[in-house]
């Protein structure tokens, strides 16, 4: 994996965001992600989880301040190179985002179809991805058919299908009940041991006890929390390797 | 988990297949399609048959150019009959040991006869006839200039006094500008029609890509490039191209042919100069495949310019 100096892979330096001439919605912001490791952003409603994310999943350029991502400079990097930062994350949408006239198993296979993967090669990984979800009956099922849970599975296995080395989740409990919220942090936990490294923003903070060796991003009111400066410089802890 | 993949080994692969999924256009079909093939074929058939109109008339002015190029007549204005005909023979005679003239004929009574009789009626000859000039066609070789007309009309004038020397293109010269000025409208029609083509194109693929902006946006942030996403749209305007083209053309064909029909039943040579020959029709083949790539190219430009917009 391609990541940033002392294997960060994610940098954000005194970043700041405001839409327009509004006043900034986040301010000041500075932390690292590091390869492996499990965050969890909090923060009350309109604290700015989503305005951050927007810019961990390259939908925004900040305002000021500087982000580095896979070693990359993010916010001068040509336009033509975003895309391929892109396909190094799995984003999981408050609102899913699922294309409604394709099925549970194209939307699902779409990113490895825009990576360029031959058919031949989707069906084995799609089929496998739906079964991990639980939605292998439901493989045909347009978007409006499935229940807020099952598309949210959907959306999650389209973001994890492609191996990402992060994974962007915002509030990706939000629409299921608390068993099947912990079936996805469960599935999240896996993701994670296998190398890669998870992003939820959620407002739940019981889900935060759940994974213990979690990082918490507490954002209030556009700036991180960091008292204890570990988001910057997180403690040491063996990372789970990846399978070749 | 067996179903990890490198994506950047498979971008490397470069892009396949991606503007369908699976069987299912990753652009919904219907938002794209609308009035977009009608337009096309109706923008296709206008096209066709301003070409086709533009070409005919280059035939009409190329026939008859080739036919009067070099023609002459010579009139021989008499009312008297007997010294007419003199001064008609002795002409003839003059032209056929005239250097640079070919193929001296005084035109037949009867032929004269045929020719004004749209306008003078029958059983005007005899003593109550209307007088008419005898007429005698001839070619000159080389290139006819005025002082050589002027030469031979002198030449014609001392052994036939009521002579008149006309070059035939001459007379047709304006209709040669007319012919010319109705090329350059229709020139002008295609021209305009391409342009109206092109932004109806511009304003469908606009359209159309508001109408997909989640879809496109879903696309990017899953790390699709802009020319995935271009060639979608080129490839959905195309097929909506290729389907109003063929219909268009077909549509212009029947017309034209029609159109052909009544021409030719109207027997005037000038007329039928004007028939389309196979070259022609390649020509008219190539509006709808023009059409076709003008389409795409449009649809591929705003695309890609409205893109630009997004990060």
């Amino acid at each position: 994996m391609n990541t940033g100096g002392d294997g960060e892979i994610v940098h954000f330096d005194n970043v700041g965001l405001r839409y327009g001439t509004d006043s900034e919605v986040l301010s000041d912001v500075s932390f690292t992600l590091f390869p492996g490791r499990f965050y969890f952003l909090t923060g009350a409603s309109g604290a700015g989880k989503t305005s951050l994310l927007r810019l961990l999943y390259l939908a925004q350029r900040p305002s000021r301040g500087m982000i580095r991502m896979f070693g990359t400079d993010a916010i001068t990097v040509p336009r033509e190179r975003l895309p391929g930062l892109r396909r190094r994350l799995g984003v999981v949408f408050q609102d899913f985002r699922l294309v409604p006239h394709l099925s549970a198993f194209d939307n699902i296979a779409l990113p490895l179809r825009i990576a360029g993967v031959p058919e031949r090669e989707l069906a084995k990984p799609v089929a496998d991805m739906l079964e991990w979800v639980g939605l292998a009956e439901r493989m045909q099922a347009k978007p409006a058919t499935l229940s807020g849970g099952e598309q949210q599975r959907v959306a999650i296995a389209r973001a994890v299908i492609g191996r990402p080395d992060i994974l962007i989740a915002d509030e990706p409990t939000g629409n299921v009940d608390p068993d099947m919220a912990v079936k996805l942090l469960r599935l999240f936990e896996a993701l994670n041991r296998l190398g890669t490294t998870v992003v939820v923003a959620t407002h739940d903070l019981h889900l935060l006890q759940k994974v213990p060796e979690s990082l918490i991003m507490r954002l209030d009111r556009g700036r991180l929390a960091d008292p204890t400066g570990a988001l910057r410089y997180p403690p040491r802890r063996p990372v789970a390797g990846r399978p070749s | 988990m067996k179903w990890h993949h490198s994506l950047t080994d498979a971008a490397a692969r470069g892009w396949s297949g991606f503007a369908n999924a699976g069987d299912t256009p990753l652009v919904s079909q219907s938002r794209l399609a609308g009035p977009m093939p009608w337009v096309i074929a109706i923008m296709v058939a206008l096209t066709v048959i301003a070409t086709a109109g533009g070409l005919a008339l280059r035939n009409v002015a190329q026939v008859s150019t080739t036919e009067l190029s070099g023609g002459i007549t010579v009139q021989i204005v008499e009312a008297r009959p007997e010294e007419r005909a003199r001064q008609a023979s002795a002409a003839l005679a003059q032209l056929q040991r005239s250097a640079g003239i070919a193929a001296p004929r005084l035109v037949p009574a009867a032929e004269i006869d045929a020719l004004v009789e749209p306008w003078l009626g029958k059983g005007l000859t005899g003593e109550d006839a209307i007088p008419v000039p005898a007429l005698i066609d001839a070619r000159m070789t080389g290139k006819v200039s005025t002082s050589r007309l002027q030469r031979l009309q002198q030449k014609l004038r001392e052994v036939a006094p009521a002579a008149r020397v006309d070059a035939q293109a001459g007379w047709l010269e304006p209709a040669y500008d007319a012919i010319r000025s109705l090329q350059w409208l229709a020139l002008a029609l295609v021209v305009l029609l391409a342009f109206a083509m092109a932004a109806a194109v511009l304003l469908a693929a606009r359209n159309a890509l508001g109408a997909n902006r989640n879809t496109i946006e879903i696309v990017h942030f899953l790390g699709g490039t802009d020319e995935q996403i271009a060639n979608i749209f080129q490839r959905s305007v195309g097929a909506d191209a290729v389907a109003g083209g063929i219909a268009g053309f077909a549509f212009a064909t029947g017309a034209i042919w029609l159109l052909g029909q009544r021409f030719a039943a109207l027997g005037a040579g000038m007329v039928e100069g004007g028939a389309l020959v196979l070259t022609d029709w390649l020509v008219l083949v190539m509006v709808p495949l023009a059409a076709t790539i003008l389409a795409m190219g449009t649809a591929r430009l705003s695309v890609m310019q409205a893109l630009r917009k997004m990060l």
